[in-house]
């Protein structure tokens, strides 16, 4: 087993969460990880990107080398395509269409989407309005992170487990949410 | 014994508590601040009452780490690699009074740049003081070198370097835990004159330093951490330092033909470098960081067997990634979709509601009536007021260096010189800077930005929170030239008139623009 992600988008975003809640599943099943992250200034509304690295044998590179991501996971448009180079002929590439535009000359949404939606593994969605949908406007890497669950071989259950973890103490009612916006992303991504 | 699922930071900070530690001392600094952050968090750092409270800078941290050690219990002390240079002084004197407990000296080095302002390796440092050095290639390493360097320490009565790099400081991996030791018991040293550094005992003391250098270069050549690797092919012969043998590994999926000596504890390994070099033709130094083990191999003259980042084999500057790799050992590239001409950069920036940007747009209406005027920048979040949009900040070099350029500024006659310092700055190294001000009076006004956090490395604690006003005073600010704002958009007109009068005055004066910062703000709702 061998699974290398890119995960990307803007400072605050969340994909620290989405790495670690898969980071710490793939440990409970005796998979070697390597995952490499984003602190400091970028942070502060920069663009941000993750690497993380599942393997049944010992991970060596903390970064992944370009064209070889089996997964592209942006949690904003512009982000997802910033990242595209690290992506294989044969990745995947899931993209939120809610754009960030905290920089002057945010380029024309529908061309990065056209970009995005040029590569033959791809699921865009609008993650921020599927979590509304589901009861939590906050919960749009919950989305993404149902969506890349169908291209890891790991449990579903394991991620769910840990999304109960992470919001038990705000209540049932957020949990639920977080689970509806992980089931609808992974149901869009059921047949990619 | 369980794994954990740790970062290089991390994996160090329960490395040195299962060790035995009984204090660490630090100033926050990225890549390097998740290692205090750990005991912070940690319930036996807890349980056991090991001291993990921050320091107001690298250098007073160094010194603690320093009394600990004389006390005899084991101590580390954390820092990014520019607190190095703030807590040189202590740092290479330690190497000449010797420990007692051991001295751990973790310096985290920002290759590439990402959080700032250079790029130093800190195995200079060591060499420097003659200290040994060690530079962990994973996170598991760095767990295990806790207690291998504490041992060393010890048994030297020396401090030991630890070197790390972001993209391990800030990379996860499993990470096996071992067996605990206790913590040392008060233990006095036996000669306690060694920390007395008069000249007369500072000589001895450097003569024996430079008999260890022996011992040090004998423990790197039987270190377990410095491997040869056997390869067939004799035309090249491999040097990776640190992480940069995780990179050779990946890019020859374990297939290298070539023999490998992985470095990761310093003085080198000379019998080993030694027939790595008789074996083979050609030599690649790959290191991340300056080409420190590739100056040294190349000599002055710049030997051509030896290839790496100064033969141009390698980048000059900047990290290390797999493609640089696999570039430099003429390997097949994976293909990669092209780069999307619609990309456009986005840079940090002050977030929304941040009061520091209250504060410059009252600074930049303000500075509109003195046309001649500067402002001096520092290390912080209110560093990206040198940006767009508020072109507020004219320089940022060091911490503190704002408040001495701007004084260093209107000595040279600049009218009018103002100095821009965010709270746990201005405790770390602004303190001493305005006293230089106060004592000559000098015609410069400073701005302290009190967000009542250190807001950059993730909202740790400010150490002059809530005594500011005071320190001010106490370092003798004219109480009627010490005003408070209050950086909101309503009080915008205020804020204006009260910097303005402040400029104008041909004297100190300081102004503190005061309101939490908006992410620890939010973190405690």
């Amino acid at each position: 087993m061998k699974s290398d992600i890119v995960l990307a988008g803007v400072g605050g975003q969340g994909i620290l969460t989405i790495a670690a809640i898969i980071g710490q599943a793939a440990v409970s099943q005796g998979i070697q990880v390597k995952q490499s992250e984003v602190h400091g200034m970028a942070q502060r509304g920069g663009s941000v990107v993750a690497h993380l690295r599942l393997s049944s044998a010992p991970v060596k590179s903390d970064l992944i080398e370009l064209g070889t991501a089996h997964v592209v996971l942006g949690m904003e448009p512009m982000e997802a395509l910033r990242q595209l180079p690290y992506l294989s002929a044969k990745g995947v590439l899931l993209a939120n269409t809610t754009p960030i535009r905290n920089i002057g000359d945010y380029p024309e949404l529908e061309l990065i989407l056209g970009e995005l939606r040029k590569f033959p593994r791809t699921a865009v969605m609008d993650a921020d309005e599927m979590a509304k949908t589901a009861g939590s406007p906050r919960a749009a890497n919950m989305v993404l992170l149902g969506a890349i669950s169908n291209f890891l071989e790991l449990p579903a259950g394991l991620l769910t487990d840990a999304i109960r973890k992470m919001f038990a103490r705000k209540g049932e009612e957020i949990v639920q949410a977080n689970l509806k916006a992980f089931d609808a992303g992974r149901t869009l991504t059921a047949n990619l | 014994m369980s794994v954990k699922l740790l970062l290089g930071d991390e994996a160090f900070a329960q490395g040195v508590l299962d060790a035995g530690v009984s204090g660490c001392y630090a100033y926050p600094g990225t890549p390097s601040t998740e290692i205090m952050e750990y005991f912070q968090a940690s319930q036996e750092a807890a349980l056991r009452n090991v001291h993990r409270s921050w320091s107001c800078n690298e250098k007073v941290a160094m010194e603690e780490a320093l009394g600990m050690s004389f006390a005899g219990k084991r101590a580390v002390v954390c820092m990014k690699h520019v607190g190095l240079n703030v807590a040189a002084d202590g740092f290479v004197n330690a190497a000449i009074t010797g420990t007692n407990g051991g001295l751990l000296v973790a310096a985290a080095d920002d290759p590439s740049m990402h959080s700032s302002q250079n790029e130093q390796d800190s195995r200079f440092y060591a060499q420097f003081a003659m200290i040994p050095c060690l530079e962990p290639a994973s996170q598991q390493e760095a767990y295990d070198m806790a207690a291998y360097a504490f041992e060393l320490s010890e048994k030297q009565e020396i401090p030991v370097l630890l070197r790390f790099t972001t993209r391990l400081s800030h990379s996860r991996a499993n990470v096996q835990l071992r067996e605990k030791k206790p913590e040392n018991t008060l233990r006095l040293p036996e000669n306690a004159r060694r920390f007395v550094l008069l000249p007369a005992i500072a000589r001895q003391n450097y003569s024996k330093l430079c008999d260890k250098q022996a011992v040090f270069a004998a423990s790197s050549e039987n270190s377990p951490w410095n491997l040869y690797y056997e390869g067939t092919d004799k035309s090249l012969g491999i040097v990776c330092t640190g992480l940069a043998f995780n990179y050779v590994q990946e890019a020859f999926a374990g297939k290298c033909p070539y023999p490998i000596l992985k470095i990761s504890q310093y003085p080198l390994p000379k019998e080993k470098l030694k027939k790595l070099i008789q074996d083979c033709k050609q030599i690649m130094v790959v290191e991340e960081g300056m080409p420190f083990v590739e100056q040294q191999l190349r000599g002055p003259l710049g030997n051509s067997r030896i290839l790496g980042r100064l033969s141009g084999v390698l980048p000059r500057i900047g990290e290390l990634n797999p493609r640089i790799i696999r570039e430099a050992f003429k390997l097949t590239l994976p293909e990669t979709p092209a780069a999307a001409e619609l990309l456009r950069n986005r840079p940090p920036r002050l977030c929304d509601g941040c009061p520091h940007s209250n504060t410059y747009d009252a600074l930049n209406e303000a500075c509109k009536d003195f046309p001649g005027s500067k402002v001096f920048g520092d290390i912080g979040c209110y560093t990206l007021g040198a940006l767009p949009p508020y072109n507020a900040i004219s320089t940022c070099v060091d911490m503190g260096a704002s408040i001495s350029m701007a004084k260093g500024a209107a000595d040279a006659g600049l009218q009018a010189a103002i100095a821009v310092i965010g709270d746990s700055t201005f405790t770390h190294s602004g303190m001493t800077g305005l006293l230089d001000a106060v004592w000559e009076n000098s015609p410069i006004t400073i701005l302290i930005v009190d967000n009542d956090t250190t807001g950059m490395t993730g909202g740790q604690d400010s150490l002059g929170s809530g005594r500011l006003d005071d320190i001010c005073k106490g370092i003798g600010v004219a109480p009627e030239h010490l005003r408070v704002i209050i950086p909101l958009p309503k009080n915008l007109a205020g804020n204006v008139e009260v910097l303005k009068e402040e400029i104008a005055y041909r004297g100190l004066s300081v102004v503190i623009a005061r309101r939490e910062c908006i992410q620890t703000l939010r973190k405690k709702k």
